[in-house]
């Protein structure tokens, strides 16, 4: 039985894959795996993905660590054109064998594929522009070093929260590097690696009344601060209890970056050329046309990606080695560009801007190279100071999409939601569930806050906003 | 000790007496861990002997328990839209996971280098985790009992859907589409199939040997009509299932497909609903999404503990000593079952990823909440307080590389002892909204307040369905919800939906689960509008 056939040790080579946690596959050795696969390549077109990853997490809860994990695996992915038919095959078994079954697979599957109109060439060779992504220590933070970075979050909220009694701490750090290849038959071949390390924290009241949470993540770990997360998710918790519940309705927010970091992506869809030209798009125009160089919102809101922004550190290509460069989605208020499949650019006489993971021709794929929306000068608390009567929120919760073509998405406040009056938090407040979209969200603004890495790749300003919709109580803690 | 070879044989031979040996592989136990260390490439035994050196590691690293599973994971998804096939792949994912206890900590790690070489390392670097673990430990984990098992299981299914000729598939979603086309209006059309082949072999150092193999197919559908400057898509819920080709075939998809699309055009001119309060009448392809947020995740034990308060949040199902037999969830005639043996299902195996073997209990009794959701470290949690000693064996990780934790059953309500139909609650309704099929669904932390939508929504006068409504979604609160529940359908009326996306944990895991139900009736519940305009 074919399927059930597992390699033996003389024929995995063990330079590569002897130890637990491989080194990730160096650039040499990606390019010598990707030219052996398309050296057993027949069809027209060939493109050989390799995805190399590690990944070390520990996650805890109640004061200790629950489970931890470290995984390492290396996929390789074979994408086989034929005459306008294409099919893609994965598989993480790289003996010479396996690796032939994939690339028959593949090409099987593509010769019994319908053609598709839409089918773009594979590119050649490309320039990319160097983006370095890849932080050692991030790579090397072990199981060792990440339960101590536990201990001190655990500690620090445990010392922080004491008012409240003994809080209960849980949360999740996860460090990750990996490598991505690309090569096609027709010579190209881009290769990038980059690490990244998240650690978030959720402190809760013995009462069961205050619930706090805190998040941080970066390409280096050495930018996060375990005890500073401990005591600002603690400091939360203290300051949520016994939260009082106001009437559901339009208020002013405070969003801190966290929360702007939960709606701001969620525009992805909206700078969809091809959904905008067809008429189904958020910037589609009724009777046709779309709304570009447009005033869309506010004329302080820049969106951009950029994986070379010191901030972003994205990988510089996308899914199909296409280069990515700085897009300027939104420039002061105005619709300044969309976003350009390969299929759709060729189709429109524009340039590509890349696809987002996976596929789909750039469709909804979220944004390749990062995303940063300039900021202003204020931190949160000045925000807050600034705020007649208003809702300080820490994060939201699922979200879900109400409204495709309007953004509308509805959610809840999470873990910290504060009543401002008269520029000062005065009271803890229940939670709410809303209907609102960034888009109208972003129209509404009032003032923009200090922008910050809110995850690797991703940097967002706290913002105070007008009329948010709130439309009823939650009375989850 | 570390575990010796004779000694693992032992015990995997006297349990296969008692489970009758391995007929479905054609190999008796004995013999396949017998064989040599590393078997000739192509044996299956050498999988087993990949696991079992792994325990071995596992073992002479410290661990006082370990399990290792070896997974291997074909997934096929075809995607097209219109006359076209937009995606055709396949993957295949093989690797083996190791968790180890050491002092009363866990550790797991996971690896695709199978090789001894490889397996070693990962339950090495498991043992290692766990020692880090153990120095913020609060309290040593403690494993239910759970017999040592051996035997195979298999989906029953008449054919395999990733066998199935890829044109035969194709051509069967692109008649889908093309009939879809044919409605005027009907602009865009989406279909697909997600098709899963899951072979999983887990081995525990408690002499635990077993095999089983899933099998999961995933079809869907939309239509998007446009028109007067407006467009509304129209979703069919179809239910993934654990079930072969068959139940593909069976779907009509090329015949009804028609159908479904004329949905999306009527939805063009539906009327968009009055806010406030309006009986609801929830037909199964809705109501199966509303259990599984409000009763499924909520009855989950690590839930209610904490496990998850940094990510999907916690629970309004505790602490377990003031819920267990005193929590009103609903009415009388309210029974939730959780299920892991129910055909067709999603969550149906025989054994979990601890060797635990396939439960079936109720959750929810008389309206009355009764027990949780449970692993073999989580059962001694609340034993004292159900009376009930073994884990309900919902432990499951969603591939090799995934740790396994406590993962939902199908949890369903049961039918009414009356032979109510969908047609006697609408009669008996005089003003009320009847809603079909999953829309948008948000819930927050502790699952008490949710908003829900659908695909169609009917107004009801009288006791008859008088029109189509848009922009509909209902709010509420989830025991005041259950509470207002008042006439279900009976047995005639059961559906079974279900969904291959559960999101928990972190790092994120995916379930594959199904809940069966009824069509029910709930008064007076907060209807808002989601239009654009509202």
């Amino acid at each position: 039985m074919a399927g059930r056939r597992v390699p033996s040790s003389r024929e995995a080579p063990r330079s590569l894959f002897g130890s637990f946690a491989p080194p990730l596959l160096s650039r040499e050795q990606a390019k010598a795996l990707t030219d052996k696969v398309l050296s057993f390549a027949k069809a027209d077109e060939t493109r050989v993905v390799i995805a190399s990853d590690w990944s070390g997490n520990t996650r805890f809860a109640g004061g200790e660590i629950t489970t931890s994990g470290g995984i390492t695996d290396t996929t390789l992915s074979v994408v086989s054109t034929t005459a306008k038919r294409r099919a893609s095959v994965s598989s993480n078994v790289f003996d010479d064998a396996a690796l032939r079954r994939t690339v028959d697979l593949a090409e099987r599957l593509a010769r019994l594929a319908p053609e598709d109109p839409e089918i773009m060439p594979e590119l050649g060779p490309q320039s990319y522009t160097p983006v370095d992504s890849f932080i050692q220590a991030t790579a090397d933070l072990g199981p060792e070093a990440r339960a101590d970075a536990t201990k001190r979050v655990i500690q620090r909220a445990g010392e922080v929260g004491k008012p409240a009694g003994d809080v209960f701490v849980a949360g999740f750090l996860e460090a990750n590097a990996g490598a991505r290849a690309i090569a096609t038959s027709r010579g190209l071949f881009a290769y990038h690696r980059s690490t990244d390390a998240n650690l978030s924290t959720t402190v809760r009241t013995p009462d069961g009344t205050g619930s706090g949470w805190a998040s941080g993540g970066a390409r280096d770990w050495a930018k996060l601060d375990p005890a500073a997360l401990g005591t600002t998710a603690a400091q939360k918790a203290v300051a949520s209890r016994n939260p009082v519940a106001i009437e559901p309705g339009m208020y002013t927010v405070v969003l801190e970056p966290q929360a702007v970091a939960d709606l701001v992506p969620l525009l992805g869809g909206a700078f969809t050329a091809r959904a905008a030209d067809e008429g189904r798009g958020t910037f589609s125009k009724r009777g046709g046309g779309t709304r570009l160089g447009e005033k869309v919102m506010d004329e302080r809101v820049t969106i951009y990606s950029d994986p070379a922004d010191p901030d972003l550190l994205a990988q510089p290509f996308d899914t199909e080695g296409l280069p990515l460069e700085r897009r300027v989605w939104v420039e002061n208020g105005i619709l300044a560009n969309f976003s350009y499949s390969r299929f759709w650019a060729q189709k429109q006489g524009k340039e590509p801007t890349g696809a987002g993971g996976g596929g789909g021709g750039g469709f909804g794929g979220g944004f390749p190279g990062g995303l940063k929306m300039a900021g202003g000068t204020k931190s949160t608390d000045e925000l807050v100071a600034g705020t007649q009567r208003g809702i300080l929120v820490t994060h939201f919760f699922y979200i879900r999409f109400l409204d495709q073509r309007t953004v509308l998405v509805t959610g809840l406040t999470r873990d910290g939601t504060f009543l401002i009056e008269n520029g000062k938090i005065t009271k803890a407040l229940k939670n709410f569930r809303w209907n609102e979209s960034p888009l109208f969200m972003l129209n509404k603004l009032e003032e923009l806050g200090r922008a910050e890495r809110t995850a690797a790749g991703q940097v967002m300003p706290s913002i105070r906003v007008k009329d948010f919709n709130f439309t009823s109580l939650s009375d989850a803690v | 000790m570390p575990i010796n070879r004779r000694d693992f044989l032992k015990t995997t031979a006297a349990a296969a007496a008692v489970a009758g040996g391995r007929a479905a592989t054609g190999a008796p136990i004995t013999s396949a861990i017998a064989a040599p260390l590393v078997a000739a490439p192509g044996a299956e035994s050498y999988v087993e002997d990949l696991a079992l050196e792994a325990l071995n590691a596992a073992k002479d690293a410290g661990a006082s328990y370990a399990d290792a599973r070896i997974g291997r994971y074909r997934r096929q998804a075809i995607n097209t839209r219109e006359r076209q096939v937009t995606g055709v792949s396949d993957s295949e994912s093989y690797g083996l996971g190791v968790r180890a206890l050491v002092g009363g900590s866990w550790g797991f790690a996971a690896t695709s280098t199978m090789t001894r070489d490889g397996v070693v390392a990962a339950a090495k670097e498991a043992a290692r985790l766990a020692r880090a673990a153990r120095t913020v430990q609060k309290r040593p984990v403690e494993l239910a009992p759970a017999p040592a098992v051996k035997g195979t299981w298999k989906t029953p299914i008449t054919r395999d859907p990733l066998d199935v000729p890829i044109e035969e598939k194709v051509a069967l979603l692109l008649a889908a589409n093309e009939a879809a086309l044919k409605v005027p209006k009907v602009r865009f059309v989406n279909s697909g199939l997600q098709l899963l082949r899951e072979e999983k072999t887990l081995a525990t150092t408690d002499g635990t040997l077993v095999t089983q193999t899933f099998v999961r197919v995933g079809p869907s559908f939309t239509a998007t009509a446009l028109g007067d400057g407006d467009f509304q898509s129209y979703t069919e819920e179809i239910a993934p299932r654990g079930s072969g080709w068959e139940y593909v075939e069976s779907l009509g998809m090329p015949t009804n497909a028609e159908q479904w699309a004329s949905l999306a055009v009527e939805k063009l001119s539906a009327k968009s609903v009055e806010v406030g309060r309006w009986d609801l009448i929830l037909d199964p392809t809705n109501l199966w999404l509303t259990i599984h947020e409000s009763i499924g995740h909520p009855t989950e034990l690590d839930r209610a503990m904490g496990y998850e308060a940094n990510y999907a949040g916690t629970s309004f199902v505790a602490p377990p000593d003031k819920v267990i037999g005193k929590l009103k969830y609903g009415p009388e005639f309210m029974n939730i079952q959780g299920d892991r043996t129910q055909e067709g299902s999603l969550a149906r195996a025989a054994w979990d990823d601890e060797g635990v073997a396939a439960d079936r209990w109720l959750i929810i009794e008389k309206g009355v909440f009764k027990d949780y959701q449970t692993t073999r470290e989580q059962s001694a949690w609340i034993s004292k307080l159900t009376g009930v000693n073994r884990s309900h064996g919902c432990s499951f990780a969603d591939s090799w590389s995934s740790v396994q934790f406590q993962r939902m059953p199908n949890v369903s309500l049961l039918p009414g002892d009356k032979d109510v139909s969908l047609d006697d609650i609408i009669a008996a309704t005089d003003r009320g909204i009847i809603i079909r099929n999953r829309g948008s669904w948000s819930i927050d932390h502790q699952r008490y307040n949710f908003q829900f939508s659908g695909q169609t929504f009917h107004e009801i006068r009288g006791g008859k369905v008088v029109g189509m409504l848009k922009d509909v979604a209902y709010q509420a609160n989830t025991p005041q919800f259950w509470n207002s529940m008042d006439m279900i359908g009976g047995k005639s009326t059961y559906w079974l939906g279900g969904s291959f996306g559960d999101g928990k944990g972190e790092p994120g895991q995916s379930n594959s689960v199904s809940h069966g139900c009824v069509p029910a009736r709930f008064k007076q519940v907060n209807i808002v509008n989601t239009g654009r305009n509202a």
